[in-house]
């Protein structure tokens, strides 16, 4: 039988291979990735500054070892370049080989900023553990950072380069951080913790161009004012990385389409993590790519197995206000009841019938989301 | 020997292992981890770890 292949090194490719370890020690795996194979979770790379971790500290174990102990064949520095599910082959720069079942775990681009601009190259990303060690590289000796976005990551790189000392600025396009989990009062909460660590806001702006200014660098945003800079991240938001895919016929949406069984459209090609739209739901966090990778396994190994998802906070790591949200379902009516105390601020979504359907907690309150989660379709 | 994963940042914690930099003797069993013990990685509370189970290589 032809191995099991799965495309991609980060978390979701090597959580699926453990969880195939799990169940099946002898059924044959390739890992292909187009990196070095490196195991390192990626949503430490934004908070990690502060504590004083360079790339070399968030590298986990190195290509060979997480071979031998997963008993896997790796193809490292190795881009898959095209997919024929016709045939059950995949072609790199320099090879082709067949699959049994193909695993796509390709993980997402930054999105594209599109800033004008003599200096718009020297906008940082960090994408991956390279990237984070670019970056360290870019800010040494640094004194200003300007973040481009106020979703998630950008929230997080804010607090972590705060932490570190540096001066932030932070462009964002809504009216408050992370406007689209969380109700005003939670992002204001959260804006406001970040200010006293000495975090200034531009709202319901976005950055135009980047241009060289003296020895920095001048951001100038959509109202004409202008930003000196010495470093700008740009952190504006995640592509799953579909291109693949979509050059070999399967289908696409905002990720690679799946059922709830990650199956895509061709057969025998699943997908998962980071690239994958599974039943129309993009989700790029850690814990449903866990659950995606313990149904996976239990597919491959035989027993068709969907990918059902507990309620599924998230965590922002934001020390100086850490945030938990649980965004309500698509589609769910209701509302905010918000309760702010000195220690945080506690949002529960409500539905028209008074049943708890979501949740955002700031601070202290943060501590309540594994009660609340077990509350959730249950009035409280 | 199991291993467990944080669910916030997919940090494994290998009871073989252990986490010797924070205390945690090589061999120590999860349930024998304090409550008090953070994820090495990304600081989140004992509380939000899932097990995940590895054959033993």
């Amino acid at each position: 039988m032809q191995p099991i292949f799965i495309v991609g090194s980060g978390l979701a490719g090597y959580t699926l291979l453990r969880e195939i370890r799990k169940r099946d020690a002898a059924m044959p795996v390739t890992l292909v990735t187009a990196d070095d194979g490196t195991f390192y979770s990626k949503p430490n790379l934004s908070n990690a500054l502060a504590a004083g971790r360079d790339a070399a500290a968030l590298a986990g174990a190195p290509a060979e070892k997480m071979a031998a102990d997963l008993k896997a064949t790796l193809l490292t520095r190795t881009t898959v370049t095209a997919i024929d599910p016709a045939t059950h082959r995949i072609r790199t720069a320099g090879a082709e080989y067949g699959y049994g079942r193909l695993v796509l775990a390709l993980g997402a681009d930054p999105f594209p900023h599109r800033l004008e601009g003599d200096a718009a190259d020297t906008v940082l990303t960090v994408n991956d553990l390279a990237g984070y060690a670019r970056f360290r590289e870019a800010i040494a000796g640094k004194r200003h950072a300007v973040v481009l976005g106020g979703g998630l990551i950008g929230c997080e790189f804010a607090n972590d380069l705060a932490a570190a000392g540096m001066d932030v600025t932070v462009v964002h396009l809504g009216d408050w951080p992370l406007e689209r989990l969380l109700p005003v009062e939670a992002g204001q909460r959260l804006a406001g913790h970040l200010s006293a660590l000495g975090v200034r806001w531009h709202f319901g702006r976005t950055a135009k161009r980047v241009d060289t200014a003296g020895n920095g660098l001048r951001v100038t945003l959509d109202d004409g004012s202008a930003i000196d800079a010495d470093v700008v991240l740009s952190a504006i938001g995640l592509a799953p990385r579909t291109q693949l895919a979509q050059a070999a016929g399967i289908p696409v949406g905002r990720g690679i389409r799946t059922d709830r069984f990650l199956q895509t459209g061709a057969a025998d090609v699943y997908a998962m993590g980071d690239c994958a739209e599974v039943d129309g739901q993009v989700l790029p966090y850690v814990q449903p790519l866990m659950v995606q990778a313990r149904a996976l396994a239990a597919t491959l190994a035989g027993t068709p197995t969907e990918a059902v998802y507990p309620p599924m906070p998230v965590m922002v790591k934001t020390p100086a206000h850490p945030v938990a949200v649980l965004p309500p379902a698509t589609g769910v009516g209701g509302g905010w009841k918000v309760d702010a105390t000195a220690e945080g601020v506690n949002a529960l979504h409500l539905d028209a019938d008074g049943r708890l359907q979501g949740f955002a907690l700031t601070g202290a309150e943060t501590g309540k989301r594994n009660t609340l989660v077990k509350g959730i379709g249950a009035k409280p | 020997m199991k291993t467990w994963q944080c669910i916030v940042c997919g940090y494994v914690y290998d009871e073989a292992a252990g986490d010797p930099e924070h205390g945690i003797a090589p061999g120590t069993r999860w349930e024998d981890v304090p409550d008090a013990w953070a994820c090495p990685e990304c600081g989140v509370a004992k509380m939000d770890f899932e097990m995940v189970e590895v054959v033993a290589a």
